[in-house]
C-alpha cells in the first residue's frame, strides 16, 4: 500500500513541477502582460495543487494534511486577486513592460 | 553528496544570484523585486537550518513589511528616478564604493571562516535555564527574558521610526490622516478579499503570537500579520487610516513599551534586578508584556506603511 502511495506522491509532485516549469516558460516567452499572467496563474495554481495533492499521503496526520490544503486554498485566493488587479492595470495601459 | 546538501547548494547559489541581481539592477523597482525574492528564499534557507523563528521573522518583516515600505518609497521616487540615474557618480566615487563594500563583505567572510569548529554557542546555556522562565521556546526566552533589554529598545525604536515618518508631515495636514485616500470599488475584487481574508489572517496572527511561548512564533511575526490585515482593509477603501491626532491611537502606541519599562523597573523591587522577573511569575509577566506590545507593534507597523499624514481630518 505504501509503495502505491509513494508512486502516487512522485507522479503528482512531478506533474506539479511540470506545471511550474510550463508556467515559468510561459512567463518568459509569452508576448504581452495578459497572456503572461494567464500562464503564471493557471499553471502555478494547478502546479501547487498537484504538489499539495502529492504531499497529502506524506503529511503525517489529518491536521497536517488539512493545513496543506488550506495553504493551497489561501494561495489560490491571493493569486486570483492579485492577477485580477495586475490585469486591470495592464488593460488600462499602465503596464511598464 | 546527499540529496539534501545538493538542494542546499542549489538554494545557496540561487540566493547569491538574486543578491547579485539586486545589486546590479538599474531600475529601483527591479531591485526591490530582487530584494523581496531574496528574503523569501532566505526564509526557506532558515527553515532548512531548522531556525523556524528566524524564517518567520524574515518572511514577515525582512521580506514582507520591508518590501512594502520599499515599494512605497520607489513609487514616490518614480518621478525623479530618470534624473537620478542620469547623473552618474564619477569613477573614483564608484571605485571607492565598490572597494568599501568589498572590504565589509571580505571582513565578514574572514570573521565567519575563522570561527573555531564547532562555533562557540550559548544554546546549551539558553536551554538549561529555560525551565526558570516557564517558556517552551528558547528563542522567546532569549528575546524577552535573557536579553529583554534588546527587545525593550527594539520596541521603542519602531515607535521612534514612526515618529520619524510623522515628522515629515507638512504643517497644514499635521494631525490628519496618513496616506492617500483609497477609493477602491466597494464591489471589486480587492474589497472582496479584504472582507474574506481578515478573519483568517487575524486568527493566524493571534495564534502565531500566542504559540510563540512554546513553539516558533511571537509578537513581531503575529503583529506583522495583523498589520497586513488592517492595511488590506484600508487599501480596499473599506475603512480609513486614523488621524494621528487621536488620543486613543497615541496611548496605544506608547502603552506597550511603557508597560514593558514599568514591569522592568518593577523587577528591581521584586526580583533584585531591572528587567528580572520574580520567581514563578516569569511566564505570566512575559505574556502580559507581549500582549501589551501586540497592539503597539500592529499599529506602528501598519502606520509606518501608511506613511505621513496627507489629508486633514475633522477634529
Amino acid at each position: 500500500m505504501s509503495f502505491f502511495l509513494d508512486i502516487f506522491s512522485v507522479v503528482a509532485v512531478s506533474a506539479g513541477a511540470f506545471f511550474f516549469l510550463a508556467g515559468s516558460i510561459g512567463l518568459l516567452r509569452f508576448p504581452d502582460a495578459l497572456s503572461r499572467l494567464h500562464a503564471l496563474t493557471k499553471a502555478d495554481n494547478l502546479g501547487l495543487g498537484l504538489i499539495v495533492l502529492g504531499l497529502l499521503p506524506r503529511a503525517g496526520g489529518l491536521l497536517a494534511a488539512l493545513k496543506l490544503v488550506v495553504v493551497w486554498l489561501l494561495i489560490l485566493l491571493a493569486s486570483a486577486t492579485v492577477s485580477q488587479m495586475v490585469a486591470r492595470v495592464a488593460r488600462r495601459g499602465g503596464s511598464p513592460s | 553528496m546527499t540529496v539534501v546538501s545538493a538542494l542546499a547548494m542549489v538554494l545557496a547559489l540561487i540566493l547569491l544570484a538574486i543578491a547579485a541581481y539586486t545589486v546590479a539592477a538599474r531600475r529601483t523597482f527591479a531591485a526591490i523585486e530582487g530584494f523581496v525574492a531574496y528574503g523569501l528564499l532566505l526564509s526557506i534557507a532558515w527553515v532548512a537550518l531548522s531556525s523556524i523563528d528566524v524564517a518567520l521573522t524574515e518572511a514577515a518583516i525582512g521580506s514582507g513589511l520591508t518590501g512594502v515600505l520599499l515599494i512605497g518609497a520607489a513609487a514616490r521616487l518614480r518621478t525623479t528616478e530618470a534624473a537620478l540615474s542620469a547623473e552618474r557618480p564619477g569613477a573614483p566615487l564608484r571605485w571607492l564604493a565598490a572597494a568599501s563594500s568589498a572590504a565589509v563583505a571580505g571582513g565578514i567572510a574572514v570573521a565567519v571562516l575563522s570561527l573555531p569548529d564547532p562555533a562557540p554557542t550559548l544554546a546549551p546555556a539558553a536551554a538549561e535555564h529555560l525551565a526558570s522562565t516557564g517558556l517552551g521556546n528558547p528563542v522567546t526566552a532569549v528575546l524577552i527574558a535573557y536579553r529583554a533589554l534588546d527587545t525593550l529598545l527594539e520596541s521603542i525604536v519602531v515607535v521612534f521610526a514612526l515618529i520619524g515618518v510623522w515628522s515629515l508631515t507638512p504643517d497644514r495636514t499635521w494631525g490628519g490622516r496618513p496616506g492617500p485616500e483609497h477609493a477602491a470599488d466597494p464591489n471589486g475584487i480587492l474589497a472582496y478579499l479584504a472582507r474574506l481574508l481578515p478573519p483568517i489572517g487575524i486568527t493566524v496572527g493571534l495564534y502565531i503570537f500566542w504559540v510563540g511561548a512554546d513553539l516558533p512564533g511571537g509578537k513581531f511575526q503575529g503583529a506583522t500579520i495583523l498589520a497586513a490585515m488592517w492595511l488590506l482593509v484600508m487599501m480596499a477603501g473599506l475603512t480609513d487610516t486614523p488621524p494621528i491626532s487621536r488620543t486613543w491611537l497615541r496611548i496605544l502606541l506608547v502603552a506597550g513599551p511603557l508597560l514593558f519599562i514599568a514591569i522592568g523597573f518593577g523587577g528591581a523591587l521584586t526580583a533584585g534586578a531591572v528587567l528580572a522577573y520574580p520567581e514563578g511569575y516569569a511566564k505570566l509577566l512575559i505574556k502580559v508584556i507581549e500582549a501589551a506590545l501586540m497592539p503597539t507593534l500592529t499599529l506602528t507597523l501598519a502606520l509606518l506603511v501608511a506613511g505621513a499624514p496627507e489629508r486633514t481630518a475633522p477634529p
